[in-house]
C-alpha cells in the first residue's frame, strides 16, 4: 500500500550555478506518493535545472537527493531510471533517424551482447500501450511522427523502464488545447496505476487545473508550496513573478479610413528542411497600421514563412510583395532594403555575441551612409546613434563597447528590438517576439510593437503565446500544417475557436 | 547562506585557471612552453639531452648575425602564411592549402619575373609580386567558389589542390620552365630587376620582412576599420546573425578567402625573389601548413601572428643547428607544431564563456 | 597505345593491383566510419596512417614477423585514436584544429622517430631495409577462374578479412546494442545522455577503434604492398579515407564501393607509369588526387551527416 506520509522524493537545500549564474539556490521540495504536483515559475527559475539534478543530469553544488526516505546519490540518468524516476524534457529526448522500438530500448540491455532482443520489446511495448489506452507504432520512424505522438514515446519510454516517479517539462508547451486534453487524462489514468507526477509549467491554467499541490519558484528559490485547492490563480500569478501582473498593452480598435496593403503574399510555397513542403499556398496581406498574428502550434511552417518572407529561404511558387515591389527569393539584403524589419525566432540568431553593442546595433545599416563612406566605417556617428538607442531603450550593459554575448537574455531581445524598429521599417516580422525575456522586457517589446503599429507601420507576428496573439494583433490568422487554417478579426477571437483551427478542424 | 556561496566556489584552483586562460596571452605562453615540454620529455625518450638542444637551436636562430638574419628570412613568408589562414578562418573557412597556394604565386611570380625582360626594376618587382598575389588568389578562388555555391567541403579540396599544385610545379621546373643548362630540375634564374634587395649586408636577410610586416598592419586595419572587416568579423562571429543581418555571407567569405590565397601567394613570390631567385621544386618546407600553427597560436589576431611566426621560424631555422649540434632530427619541429595546434584547441576548455558561444553558433 | 592498354592481362593486373591498394583505404574508412557515426570527425587520420606504417615496419624489421608488425601497427594507431578522443571529448578542443594537429604532429613523430631507430646515415639508403612482404594466399580452385579468380581469390590474408568484415559491420549497426549506441551518440547525444549511454565513453571507444583501423591500414603499407618504408609513405591515403566515409553514406557498403574507386585510381596512375604510357608522369601521379578533388565536389553534398558530427558534447549548459 502507498503510505500517503512518506515523501517518495525529498529535495532538501539543493543548490546548482553555472558559471556566475546561480540557477538553483538552498531549494526544498517534497513529492507525495500518488500527487500530481505541479512546479510553477517563469521561465529561468531554476525549475527545470531543479528536475535535470533529481533526474541526474546535472551534479548540485550542494544539496541532497532523497528517494523513499533514503539518501540517494542521482549521478546520472542512468542511476535515476535505477529508482524509478522518468522524465519526459520539453525538448524530447530522442533519436529522430531512428525507430520508435529502438528507441524506447536505447540504453536497456535488451537481448544479449550480440543481438537486440527487438522481438520481445516490441510485444512489452504492445502491451503497454494497451494497458494506457496510448497508441503508437513501434516500427515507425521519429521523424515521421506528430509531435504528441512523440510526446506519447517519451512517456512510453519512462512505463517501459518501469518507472513510478514521472517528470513532466513544460509538456503543453508544444500541445494543441485538445491534444492538451488528452494528454490530462493519460496523467490521470497514470496516477491511478500508481505513479507519482511532477509536472513543471508556467501556466497558471494548468496548475490549478490538473494538481494536487503546486510549488512556486522564483530566481531559484522556492517561493511557497500550496494545496491546489486552497489557492487562487491570481494569488499563485502573484507569488510567480513577485507582483501583480496584468499585461496593460493592448492595442485598441484602429480607426477605419484608408490603409494600403503593406504585404501581399498570394498562394506562397515554401519547402522545409527534410525536403517536406512546409508551407502549402498560403495567401494573406498585412495592411498599414495593423498587426497581424499568426496563431499556431510550433513547428506548422511558420518559421519557413517568415523565413521565406525575408530572403532567408527559398520560395518554390506563389509570390510576395512589399508596397508592391516583388521580393519572392530576393536576398535578405534587398529585402531589408525595402524596409522590412525582422526579429528571429532564435534569439542567438540575432546576435554576434564576439562584436560589441555598437557594432550589433548597426549590423543592419553598417554599410551605408553615413554609417560608412567609401567601405570605411565612421565609428563615430555609429557609437553616438547606439548609445542613444541604448539609453532610450534602456539596455542594461557595463558600457557600449561591451561583447554582446555579456548581456542577460531579455537585453539582448531588446538590443534586437531596438535595432530593426529604429530603421523605422514599413513592415516588421516579428518571430516569437517575447520568448524566453523577463516580464519586463516581454510587456516593453509588446508597447513597441503597439506603438509601430499606431505609427501605421505593419507588424507581422508570430506567436504560440494564445494571449500575446489576442492581445496584440486586429486580425489573426491560424496555421495548421503548413495552411491558413482560419482568419478572424480580434473581436471575433476567443480561445476555443482558434484551438479548434490550431488542431486542423476547418474554419 | 554564506556556507552555500562557499560551496558555491568550491574549487579555487578551477578559478585560478579560469583567470589565466581569459587573459589571452598567459594562455599563449602557456600553450607554448606546454608544447616545449612535451617535445623536451620526447627528445629525452629518443636519448637526447632537452635542455642542451633547445640552448643549441636558441644559438642556432639568434646566437649570430647570420642565425638572426635566416630567422628573419623564415619569419617572412611563415608570417605571410600566418596571416593567410588567419583570414580565411575568421569567416569560418579553413585554408589548409597555403602551401599550394604558395607555389602557385611563385610559378606567376617565376613567368613574370623570367620571361617579362628589360624593364625597370620599379615596374618589375612589383609587378612581380603582383603576379605572385594573383596566382595565389587564383587557386585559392576555387575551393572559396566551390565551397560559396556548392557547399563542398574546403579542408579536402585545399588540400587536394595542394598536391596538385606540387605535382604541376614539378612538372613546369622538369619541362617547360625548366633550365636546360644546368642540367638540374629547376628554372633559369630571375631577372635581376626582380630581387628584393638586401637589408644586411653579407646575409641573405631581405626586404620581404618589411611587405610581411606591413601586411599584417593592412590586415589589422582592415579588420577594425573597413566595412569588409566588420562584415568578416560579423560572419566569423555568427554566421547566422550576419546572415538574418542582410549580409552577404558567402560573398564575405569568398572575399575574405581570396585575400587568404593572395597573402599566401605573395609568401610565395617573396620567396622567389627574395630567397632562392628561381623556381625549385620543394623550396617551401611547408610553410602552408605552418601558417596554420601560426595562426592558432596568435588567435586569429593579425598582429599576434607576426610574433608567433617569429616564434616557428625561430624553432625551423634552430632545428639545423639541433640535428647538427644536439642529434635531434628537424622533424622535431613538425611534432612541436603540431603539440601547439592541439594545445591551442584543447586551451578553450578553460575558458567556459568563449566555449558556449562556439558550441552555441 | 589503346590495344596495349585493354588486354586482357592487364584488365587482370590492374584490378588486383586496384583491390590491393583499395584494401588500406578501406580500413582506414570504416574506422572512419564508426567514428563518425559516434559523432567525432577524425581529421587526423593521414597521421595515423603513417604511425601506423612506421611502428609496423619497424616492428617487422626487427623481429621478423609480419603478425607482430600489424598488432603493434594497429595499438600504436589505437593510441593515437584515444589520445584524440581525450583532447575532443574530455577537453571539449575542436575537432578540426585537433585533427589538424594530430596530422602534423604524427607525421613529424614517426619521421623523428624513424631516424633515431634506425640512424639518420643508414636510413638514406634506405633500400637496406627491407622486410619480407605479405604473401598471397590462393584458394585454390577459385583462383584459377580467368580474370576474377587472380583478381578476387588470388590475395593476401588482410585483404579477405578486410572484405569479409563488411557483412560484420553491417550488422554491428542493425542489430547490436553498442552499435545502437554509436548511431544515438552521433545523432543526439542529448538524447543518449539521458537514456543512461555514457557519451564520452562511447565516443572515446569510437575513435580508437578508428584510431586502431588507420594503424593497421598504415601498417599494411610496408607489409603487405612495399617491403620497404619511406617518410612519405601514406601519400594522401588517409585523406582518400576521409572523402570516401561521406561518399559511401557513412555506410559499410558504400564505402567499399567508393575505396575500390580510390585503389582503381592509384592502381592506373601506377601502371600507365610503368608502361610509359605518353603523358608527363607528374599528371599520372596527379591523378589520384584529382579524383578525390572531383568525387568531393560531386558527392560530399546534400549527404546527411550524423547530426551532431563534429559538435562536442557537454552537459552543465542550461
Amino acid at each position: 500500500m502507498i503510505d500517503h506520509h512518506i515523501p517518495v522524493v525529498r529535495l532538501v537545500n539543493i543548490t546548482k550555478s553555472f558559471g556566475d549564474v546561480i540557477a538553483d539556490d538552498g531549494v526544498n521540495f517534497e513529492l507525495l506518493p500518488g500527487e500530481i504536483h505541479g512546479l510553477l515559475g517563469e521561465n529561468g527559475a531554476g525549475k527545470t535545472t531543479l528536475m535535470n539534478i533529481l533526474y541526474g543530469l546535472h551534479q548540485p553544488d550542494a544539496g541532497e537527493i532523497l528517494i523513499r526516505g533514503e539518501v540517494h546519490q542521482v549521478s546520472s540518468p542512468h542511476k535515476a531510471i535505477e529508482l524509478g524516476i522518468g522524465m519526459v524534457h520539453q525538448h524530447f529526448m530522442q533519436v529522430a533517424t531512428m525507430s520508435v522500438i529502438d528507441n524506447i530500448i536505447l540504453g536497456l540491455k535488451v537481448g544479449s551482447d550480440f543481438k537486440l532482443g527487438r522481438d520481445a520489446a516490441r510485444k512489452r511495448l504492445l502491451e503497454l500501450c494497451k494497458l494506457y489506452g496510448l497508441n503508437v507504432d513501434p516500427d515507425a520512424f521519429i521523424w515521421q511522427l506528430s509531435i504528441g505522438d512523440r510526446q506519447r514515446v517519451e512517456i512510453l519510454k519512462a512505463l517501459y523502464r518501469d518507472v513510478n516517479i514521472l517528470i513532466l517539462d513544460e509538456p503543453t508547451s508544444v500541445l494543441t488545447p485538445q491534444e492538451t486534453t488528452e494528454l490530462f487524462y493519460t496523467i490521470r489514468k497514470l496516477v491511478d496505476a500508481g505513479l507519482s507526477v511532477i509536472f513543471i509549467t508556467h501556466k497558471l491554467e494548468e496548475a490549478t487545473s490538473i494538481t494536487n499541490r503546486v510549488t512556486v519558484m522564483r530566481d531559484g528559490k522556492v517561493v511557497a508550496t500550496k494545496e491546489t485547492k486552497k489557492t487562487s490563480k491570481p494569488e499563485l500569478a502573484y507569488l510567480m513573478v513577485g507582483r501583480e501582473v496584468l499585461f496593460r498593452t493592448k492595442v485598441e480598435t484602429r480607426e477605419k479610413n484608408s490603409h494600403r496593403d503593406v504585404l501581399r503574399v498570394s498562394n506562397l510555397k515554401v519547402k522545409g528542411d527534410r525536403g517536406n513542403i512546409a508551407v502549402q499556398g498560403v495567401s494573406f496581406t498585412v495592411q498599414s497600421g495593423e498587426i497581424v498574428g499568426i496563431a499556431g502550434v510550433d513547428g506548422n511552417g511558420q518559421s519557413e514563412l517568415t523565413q521565406a518572407l525575408t530572403g532567408l529561404r527559398e520560395v518554390l511558387s506563389g509570390n510576395f510583395w512589399v508596397d508592391d515591389v516583388e521580393l519572392t527569393n530576393a536576398s535578405p539584403y534587398k529585402v531589408i532594403q525595402h524596409g522590412v524589419g525582422h526579429i528571429p525566432e532564435d534569439l542567438a540568431d540575432g546576435i554576434v555575441s564576439d562584436l560589441t553593442l555598437v557594432e550589433n546595433l548597426m549590423l543592419n545599416r553598417h554599410y551605408k551612409p553615413p554609417y560608412s563612406k567609401n567601405g570605411w566605417m565612421n565609428e563615430r556617428i555609429m557609437e553616438s546613434e547606439a548609445r542613444e538607442l541604448i539609453h532610450q531603450h534602456d539596455i542594461r550593459t557595463s558600457g557600449a563597447l561591451a561583447k554582446a554575448g555579456t548581456l542577460s537574455g531579455g537585453n539582448k531581445q531588446k538590443l534586437i528590438v531596438a535595432r530593426e524598429i529604429s530603421r523605422n521599417p514599413i513592415l516588421l516580422i516579428a518571430v516569437h517576439p517575447t520568448r524566453g525575456v523577463d516580464i519586463g522586457a516581454e510587456e516593453y517589446i509588446r508597447n513597441l510593437l503597439v506603438q509601430m503599429r499606431n505609427r501605421r507601420g505593419a507588424v507581422l507576428l508570430v506567436s504560440t503565446k494564445l494571449d500575446e496573439i489576442m492581445d496584440l494583433s486586429d486580425r489573426i490568422l491560424v496555421m495548421e500544417k503548413g495552411r491558413i487554417m482560419g482568419e478572424m478579426m480580434r473581436e471575433e477571437a476567443n480561445i476555443e475557436k482558434i484551438g479548434l483551427l490550431m488542431a486542423g478542424a476547418e474554419g | 547562506m554564506a556556507e552555500s556561496i562557499r560551496e558555491l566556489h568550491p574549487k579555487p584552483w578551477k578559478q585560478w585557471i579560469k583567470r589565466i586562460s581569459d587573459a589571452n596571452w598567459i594562455s599563449t605562453v602557456l600553450v607554448v612552453l606546454l608544447a616545449f615540454l612535451v617535445g623536451g620529455l620526447l627528445i629525452l625518450a629518443i636519448g637526447g639531452d632537452p635542455l642542451r638542444a633547445y640552448l643549441v637551436l636558441i644559438k642556432g636562430s639568434f646566437g649570430n648575425r647570420n642565425g638572426f638574419a635566416e630567422t628573419i628570412v623564415k619569419t617572412c613568408p611563415m608570417l605571410l602564411a600566418g596571416l593567410s589562414v588567419a583570414i580565411a578562418l575568421r569567416t569560418e573557412f579553413w585554408n589548409v592549402g597555403a602551401e599550394g597556394q604558395i607555389y602557385a604565386g611563385a610559378v606567376l611570380t617565376g613567368l613574370a619575373s623570367i620571361y617579362i625582360q628589360g624593364i625597370s626594376a620599379v615596374i618589375h618587382l612589383p609587378l612581380a609580386l603582383l603576379a605572385g598575389a594573383l596566382g595565389g588568389g587564383l587557386w585559392a578562388f576555387i575551393p572559396a567558389i566551390l565551397k560559396a555555391r556548392l557547399k563542398v567541403n574546403e579542408v579536402i579540396t585545399t588540400l587536394m589542390m595542394n598536391y596538385i599544385m606540387t605535382f604541376i610545379f614539378s612538372f613546369l621546373v622538369d619541362g617547360p620552365m625548366r633550365d636546360w643548362v644546368s642540367g638540374l630540375n629547376i628554372s633559369p634564374q630571375i631577372e635581376k630587376t626582380t630581387w628584393l634587395p638586401i637589408l644586411l649586408a653579407k646575409t641573405r636577410l631581405h626586404s620581404g620582412i618589411l611587405i610581411a610586416i606591413l601586411a599584417a598592419v593592412v590586415l589589422a586595419v582592415i579588420l577594425r576599420k573597413t566595412v569588409l572587416g566588420y562584415q568578416i568579423r560579423a560572419v566569423g562571429g555568427n554566421t547566422r546573425a550576419a546572415r538574418f543581418a542582410g549580409i552577404a555571407v558567402e560573398n564575405t567569405m569568398v572575399k575574405a578567402v581570396i585575400i587568404s590565397g593572395m597573402l599566401a601567394g605573395l609568401a610565395g613570390a617573396i620567396e622567389i625573389t627574395g630567397v632562392q631567385h628561381r623556381l625549385i621544386a620543394g623550396f617551401s618546407p611547408g610553410y602552408g601548413f605552418l601558417g596554420l600553427a601560426v595562426a592558432l597560436l596568435a588567435s586569429l589576431n593579425p598582429i599576434g601572428v607576426i610574433f608567433s611566426a617569429l616564434l616557428f621560424a625561430a624553432l625551423l631555422n634552430g632545428a639545423d643547428a639541433m640535428q647538427r649540434w644536439a642529434s635531434v632530427p628537424i622533424a622535431m619541429v613538425a611534432v612541436i607544431q603540431g603539440l601547439v595546434i592541439i594545445f591551442s584547441a584543447i586551451r578553450f576548455f578553460f575558458n567556459r564563456s568563449t566555449l558556449k558561444r562556439k558550441a552555441g553558433s | 597505345m589503346i590495344t596495349q592498354v585493354l588486354t586482357a592481362a592487364f584488365l587482370t593486373a590492374f584490378l588486383a593491383a586496384g583491390i590491393r591498394v583499395a584494401v588500406p583505404i578501406l580500413i582506414a574508412a570504416l574506422g572512419e566510419m564508426v567514428t563518425q557515426r559516434s559523432g567525432i570527425i577524425n581529421l587526423g587520420i593521414e597521421g595515423i596512417f603513417i604511425i601506423g606504417s612506421f611502428t609496423g615496419f619497424t616492428v617487422a624489421y626487427f623481429t621478423k614477423s609480419l603478425f607482430l608488425g600489424f598488432l603493434l601497427g594497429g595499438i600504436a594507431g589505437g593510441l593515437f585514436g584515444l589520445l584524440m578522443g581525450i583532447v575532443s571529448v574530455r577537453f571539449l578542443a575542436n575537432q578540426i584544429v585537433t585533427g589538424l594537429g594530430f596530422w602534423i604532429m604524427c607525421g613529424g613523430l614517426a619521421k623523428l622517430l624513424v631516424r633515431t631507430i634506425l640512424g639518420i646515415d643508414k636510413y638514406s639508403a634506405s633500400s637496406d631495409f627491407n622486410i619480407p612482404r605479405l604473401e598471397s594466399l590462393s584458394i585454390s580452385y577459385l583462383s584459377k577462374i580467368p580474370v576474377l579468380g587472380e583478381v578476387l581469390f588470388n590475395q593476401n590474408i588482410v585483404v579477405y578479412l578486410t572484405l569479409l568484415s563488411i557483412p560484420l559491420f553491417v550488422y554491428f549497426f542493425k542489430y547490436t546494442r553498442m552499435g545502437l549506441n554509436i548511431d544515438a551518440t552521433g545523432e543526439n547525444p542529448r538524447a543518449a545522455d539521458a537514456a543512461g549511454i555514457n557519451v564520452g565513453q562511447v565516443r572515446m571507444l569510437s575513435v580508437t577503434f578508428g584510431g586502431i583501423l588507420a594503424g593497421l591500414a598504415g601498417a599494411y603499407l610496408p607489409l603487405a604492398l612495399y617491403g620497404v618504408y619511406t617518410d612519405d609513405m601514406a601519400v594522401g591515403l588517409g585523406w582518400m579515407a576521409i572523402v570516401v566515409v561521406p561518399f559511401g553514406k557513412w555506410r559499410p557498403w558504400g564505402i567499399l564501393a567508393g575505396s575500390m574507386i580510390f585503389g582503381a585510381a592509384n592502381a592506373l596512375q601506377f601502371r600507365l607509369q610503368n608502361m610509359n604510357f605518353p603523358l608527363p608522369y607528374q599528371f599520372l601521379l596527379m591523378f589520384p588526387y584529382f579524383v578525390t578533388l572531383i568525387m568531393v565536389i560531386l558527392f560530399s553534398r546534400g549527404r546527411s551527416s550524423p547530426s551532431a558530427l563534429t559538435k562536442p558534447y557537454f552537459r552543465s549548459e542550461h
